[in-house]
């Protein structure tokens, strides 16, 4: 069977071992997708009848989703066209973007020469990100950095 | 609106309860999973939601108060019995005359274009495709008759892979298309969590979890600790299921939900459909086994060969 894949840049799948529910994959999916660039305001979102006979899923999964992200100002659906992205989420420019690719490169190579595998430095990573979070968190005194709806002109540092 | 609505519902069968004291609402638009072991009451619930089945106890209505087995009710209800019932002597053009003649409502032309895109032929009898194919003509055959309502009774079961993916896009875009509801009873826990967005769980006749997929998934977490804490931590939280080692323990609960604060020294997971109905089936304690054993034969052996529910 031949899938239609309607005029949008981008294409979900399904990791069935992540346990993530069904919809907040999808989620998940258009946010990165922003952040890195697939997605652009007014871009559209896949048809839910395409995601639909594509994932074999339940269209009031892929509703639930686009309503998400409707609720987080990412996305606004259009009466009879469809769902189409209306913020970005890409808080830096691509050049920022390498250059923190690059010093991070720089950053593996060491630990890894120390003698960190893959699993030791993805653990060393995770338990700094999240304190380097509570942190700031705390010092601030506000909660929910990073995680609501992003408009347009709001950034927030994030290296 | 509720698609199916039951109160008190029961069925008995000699002195067997096949099904017992059973109160459920299934909400319009979602696809709603029947699971359970064999013998759970399933088929039993369905046939009386189709009217093929008159309860002995209780009250069941459809699609928004009608009666089951009302004329009204049997034109917007569409009905899969197990095992594709087709005529296997008939060709696939014989099929599609004959339901048309059988039933007040049929769209000729949707059935018609749907087993072309299938790649069907026409004059091939039912009895010589394959059984994803035959599994997709019974299901263009009720999907025809334009129901509101589609109950499907093991589609999947006798499918390969291939077939069971194809039955359920098929099913899928029909939801979304025509907003037809969907009930269907199925193994295939795996599967299911794609699909459903409304989980009832039967073991031994008897409702053991109803709701939204999302809110029960939501709800419940495995919380993983030391052993020796699991009784006072089954107190605190409603323990649907402990399983417990020397040193380590796992407690399925209920009321967990990812705001709740996890006790120190226990770890919190997320739990999968299948693990959650599975607890469910063998609730804390182990050994609870349900006792459906000796219903198993509650089905009802003159219903598998009818194609959809035909009226009169």
């Amino acid at each position: 069977m031949t899938i239609d894949k309607g005029d949008s840049p981008i294409e979900f799948r399904l990791d069935p071992s992540s346990g993530v529910p069904t919809y907040l994959q999808l989620v998940q999916q258009v946010e990165h997708a922003l952040r890195l660039g697939y997605l652009k305001p007014g871009d559209q979102l896949p048809k839910v009848r395409d995601v639909v006979a594509a994932l074999t899923i339940n269209p009031n999964t892929v509703l639930k989703a686009y309503k998400e992200l409707e609720i987080k100002g990412l996305a606004a659906g259009r009466p009879g066209q469809g769902t189409f992205v209306q913020a970005t989420l890409s808080q830096i420019t691509l050049p920022e973007l390498g250059g923190l690719r690059r010093s991070m490169l720089g950053w593996l190579t060491e630990a890894n020469e120390t003698g960190l595998d893959e699993d030791g430095i993805v653990a060393l990573f995770t338990s700094v990100l999240r304190d380097f979070f509570k942190g700031r968190q705390g010092a601030r005194g506000q909660g929910g950095t990073g995680r609501g709806p992003v408009g347009g002109n709001e950034t927030e540092g994030v290296a | 609106m509720n698609v199916i609505e039951t109160t008190g519902l029961g069925k008995c069968y000699g002195k067997a309860w096949a099904l017992r004291d059973f109160t459920l609402a299934v909400p319009e638009g979602s696809l709603a999973a029947l699971v359970g072991p064999n013998g759970a009451g399933k088929s039993t619930l369905m046939n009386m939601a189709v009217g093929l089945t008159v309860p002995t106890a209780g009250t069941v209505t459809v699609l928004g108060g009608m009666a089951t087995g009302s004329p009204a009710a049997l034109d917007d209800i569409a009905f899969m019995a197990q095992d594709a019932p087709v005529y296997k002597n008939l060709s696939v053009a014989d099929m599609l005359h004959l339901t048309r003649n059988l039933n007040r409502r049929f769209d000729s032309s949707a059935a018609a274009s749907r087993l072309a895109d299938l790649g069907i032929p026409l004059k091939k009898k039912t009895g010589k495709l394959s059984g994803g194919q035959q599994a997709q003509v019974a299901l263009t055959m009720a999907l025809a008759r334009r129901p509101r309502l589609l109950i499907l009774d093991e589609p999947l079961s006798a499918l390969d892979p291939l077939a069971r993916q194809d039955f359920m896009a098929t099913v899928m875009t029909a939801m979304t298309d025509d907003g037809v509801s969907v009930v269907l009873s199925s193994h295939a826990l795996a599967e299911l969590e794609r699909v459903a967005d409304y989980l009832v769980v039967l073991g031994g006749g008897e409702l053991r979890l109803a709701g939204e997929v999302d809110d029960l998934l939501a709800e419940h977490q495995v919380l993983t600790g030391p052993a020796a804490d699991a009784d006072r931590l089954a107190g605190q939280f409603s323990a649907v299921q402990v399983k417990r080692a020397g040193a380590q323990a796992h407690l399925l609960v209920s009321d967990g939900g990812p705001d709740r604060a996890v006790p120190p020294g226990w770890e919190s997971h997320p739990v999968g459909l299948e693990e959650l109905v599975l607890a469910y089936l063998r609730p804390a304690g182990g050994g609870a086994r349900p006792a459906g054993g000796g219903m198993s034969s509650a089905v009802l052996p003159g219903s598998r060969t009818e194609l959809t529910e035909v009226s009169k």
